[in-house]
């Protein structure tokens, strides 16, 4: 299905909730709404719904003019943070409750609802729960059935609010990846608002990163975090935070303090942004070397991320694995100048990285 | 300050059977004097349990709780000399900033210039001695929180304090703040502090020692590196780390061949522990980070220490590579550095899963043994 939004804007009265946007989703492919709270994600969400109507602006479905029309209408599966299921009804039941309401297609007879009940309770793994009712389920397992009952409906569009911002992390993690196959089979449009970048990162497709409700950078998620166009992207689609320091362009050369330079050209006041996993604490030929003191060392299992005082200023350093340090203990951490953004005075992106890999 | 041992279990029943019986399993253990523990484990998994019958809220159906070799099993925890720190603040609104610190000193009749002295310290320490004369009503939710943990660790002669997932009303992006002030404050006063949360970071980063809870029990206590390298049973491979560690099958012949996920794997040099069974299956355990992924023409022998799969997808995850591999009915993820060239999909690689990293595990999930050459092996192997 190809959802399109043609400048539209959502005002609730003198407060502008979203500023005008143009955006064309991917057809049948995920697209990450990625912002903060208030970022105007579920705002957006429900104008694609059909929820709430657009101040200004069109909404169009597969070249259909849809604006106003309401949401029973409309051909939508949605997924809430809170997990929404019938209580009184068993797992099966509320799983199969769409295909038994089909006003387009008429209902389906009691062995097809049957086979795909089973088929999706085994693709999310609570095959052995069909009988149960919701309330005897945890909740990374009611959210599952929440998520199949809204796979059922096979709708061409799929609207997914931070549906797994209840959940503990190892559940968030498996699920994340269930999904990410899931709606790469293609089947569907879906977009999928977060505020965390990891999941973004973790469900690939497209990212459409919003702030303030503004639209900023619409693209292949990879891309869009490689290659942020503004400040504002960077800031928004990294965790831990891009690291920022201020430096002064000598035209062959960006100073980020007397004595501490990068060998890439530049004029005048620019940002350099430092992704935290550029940072080392070993050294290789050609590095700039930044000293500093340790302030804390963060421990996720699989990375470490070193926060740093340094001559430029606070930095945070991702490495892999469990590492110690102790607090206050000096540290030198190692920079290439290959891999680092540059944003211009106007915060507009002017340099990243040159990508490898990703054959 | 205190040494804590306990020597219980906690059942829901008077006469369990069954694990299914038991709120905690019988457990033994000890945090040493000055120590900051935590307690890790996703919901329902025994950690409030414990952290309650520490501090005296829950009186454990069968054991003891012992401070300092002293028998407290039946001690309130006011008797017991605990301090604690909630999720959500603790406070009088109507009091200001210091008179909040002051209170759990006030109480117990500590000496005026004593209370402003520490007072004084425990606000420079958590940043509040700016606002110590405000009332705490008009305070945002991170500050109250600050006070309650002002509060925790007011007072000196206390035998441990507790605290029970106090970050959770922070703003993600204060956490880490936070986290380092608690981390000075535990080297700079050198309390007896127990921490329980279900957040890896929150743990493995206060905690000089984690212990990882599941299903009632206590399965591994240690150092995030120690967690990291030798989690001693599968479940600690699986929650710690992003993805979890990989599992598969492995099995040694009468003779000390080795098979992994059903094809044979040439050791290359690597000892393997005597202690592994022979004829019994076992399974390999190695962390993506440590899955080294060679690209290989098909039809070509296997690398030493490795096996032979099929990549099924290569996910730009920004800061890394994640590569999902395919052997038979197994799958296998490798993380490699953002600077990697992957094999593309459909790629035939060899997945080197035996080097110094590799754990095994019994039917039991239990660490049988590690690859012999661990002894020097280090984490350096990452950088």
């Amino acid at each position: 299905m190809e959802l399109s939004l043609q400048g539209v804007s959502h005002k609730v009265g003198a407060q502008q909730h979203l500023y005008p946007m143009d955006l064309r989703l991917a057809p049948n492919a995920v697209t990450v709404l990625l912002g903060a709270t208030q970022a105007g994600k579920t705002t957006l969400m429900r104008l694609m719904a059909g929820l709430d109507r657009p101040s200004e602006g069109t909404v169009m479905v597969d070249g259909t003019d849809v604006t106003g029309w309401p949401v029973r209408q409309r051909d939508v599966a949605m997924v809430y943070q809170q997990f929404i299921n019938y209580p009184s009804m068993t797992v099966r039941d509320n799983i199969a409750s769409p295909l038994r309401l089909r006003p387009s297609s008429g209902p389906l007879d009691r062995d097809a609802i049957r086979r795909r009940v089973d088929e999706l309770a085994t693709k999310l793994h609570i095959e052995m729960h069909l009988d149960k009712l919701p309330a005897q389920l945890s909740g990374g397992q009611q959210q599952r059935v929440a998520l199949a009952r809204a796979l059922a409906k096979q709708a061409p569009l799929m609207l997914l609010d931070e549906p797994l911002v209840n959940l503990d992390y190892k559940l968030r993690e498996e699920l994340r990846e269930e999904l990410g196959q899931l709606f790469a089979a293609g089947e569907s449009t879906v977009v999928y608002a977060t505020t965390e970048p990891a999941e973004a990162l973790q469900l690939g497709g497209y990212t459409a990163v919003m702030d303030a409700g503004e639209l900023l950078q619409y693209g292949p998620t990879a891309e869009v975090f490689h290659r942020p166009a503004s400040l504002r992207v960077a800031r928004a689609f990294s965790d831990p935070p891009m690291n920022l320091v201020i430096a002064q362009g000598l035209g062959d050369r960006l100073q980020l303090r007397p004595g501490v330079e990068l060998a890439l050209p530049g004029q005048g006041g620019v940002t350099v942004g430092v992704r935290a996993n550029a940072l080392r604490v070993s050294a290789q030929p050609g590095d700039l070397a930044i000293k500093g003191e340790v302030e804390l060392a963060e421990i996720s299992g699989s990375d470490t991320f070193v926060h740093a005082r340094t001559e430029i200023g606070e930095l945070v350093a991702q490495l892999t694995g469990v590492h110690d340090f102790e607090l206050g203990a000096p540290l030198t951490l190692y920079l290439n100048a290959a891999h680092v953004h540059v944003f211009d005075a106007a915060g507009l992106l002017t340099r990243a990285p040159e990508r490898r890999g990703g054959r | 300050m205190a040494r804590i041992d306990l020597d219980l279990a906690h059942a829901y029943r008077p006469d369990p059977k069954e694990d299914s019986d038991y709120a905690l399993l019988p457990l033994q253990m000890s945090f040493e004097d000055g120590g900051a523990y935590a307690l890790l484990g996703p919901s329902g998994c025994g950690k409030t349990t414990m952290l309650n019958i520490v501090s005296g809220l829950l009186r454990p159906s069968h054991g003891t709780v012992k401070f300092d070799g002293r028998d407290v099993t039946t001690l309130t925890p006011q008797q017991r000399n605990i301090a604690q720190v909630f999720q959500f603040p603790v406070i009088y609104d109507t009091m200001t900033v210091a008179e909040n610190l002051a209170f759990p000193l006030r109480n117990r009749g500590v000496p005026a210039d004593r209370i402003k002295a520490r007072v004084g310290r425990i606000a420079e320490m958590l940043e509040l001695n700016g606002q110590l004369d405000q009332r705490a009503s008009g305070l945002s939710a991170d500050a109250k929180q600050k006070i309650s943990l002002g509060r925790g660790l007011v007072r000196e002669d206390v035998s441990a304090v507790l605290f029970d997932e106090p970050l959770t009303v922070i703003d993600p992006h204060l956490k880490w703040q936070l986290r380092r002030k608690l981390k000075q404050i535990h080297h700079e006063l050198k309390l007896t502090l127990v921490y329980v949360t279900h957040d890896q970071v929150e743990a493995l980063t206060f905690a000089d020692r984690v212990v990882v809870m599941t299903r009632g029990r206590a399965v591994q206590v240690g150092t995030a590196g120690e967690l990291f390298e030798r989690p001693s049973h599968r479940f600690v491979g699986h929650f710690i780390g992003s993805p979890g560690m990989n599992f598969l099958p492995a099995m040694l012949d009468e003779h000390g061949a080795l098979r992994v996920a059903d094809q044979p794997v040439a050791t290359g040099g690597v000892a393997l522990d005597a202690a592994l069974p022979r004829g019994t299956p076992f399974s390999l355990g190695i962390r993506p980070e440590y899955v080294a992924v060679d690209e290989v023409g098909d039809g070509v022998p296997p690398l030493p220490g490795s096996i032979t799969g099929v990549v099924a997808q290569v996910q730009d995850i920004g800061t890394y590579w994640l590569l999902t591999a395919r052997t038979g009915a197994h799958t296998l993820k490798a993380r490699l550095p953002a600077q990697a060239s992957p094999p593309p999909a459909g790629a035939t690689v060899a997945l080197r899963v035996l080097n110094p990293h590799t754990c095994f595990y019994g039917a039991d999930e239990r660490l049988i043994a590690a690859s012999a050459a661990t002894a020097g092996a280090r984490q350096e192997d990452l950088a």
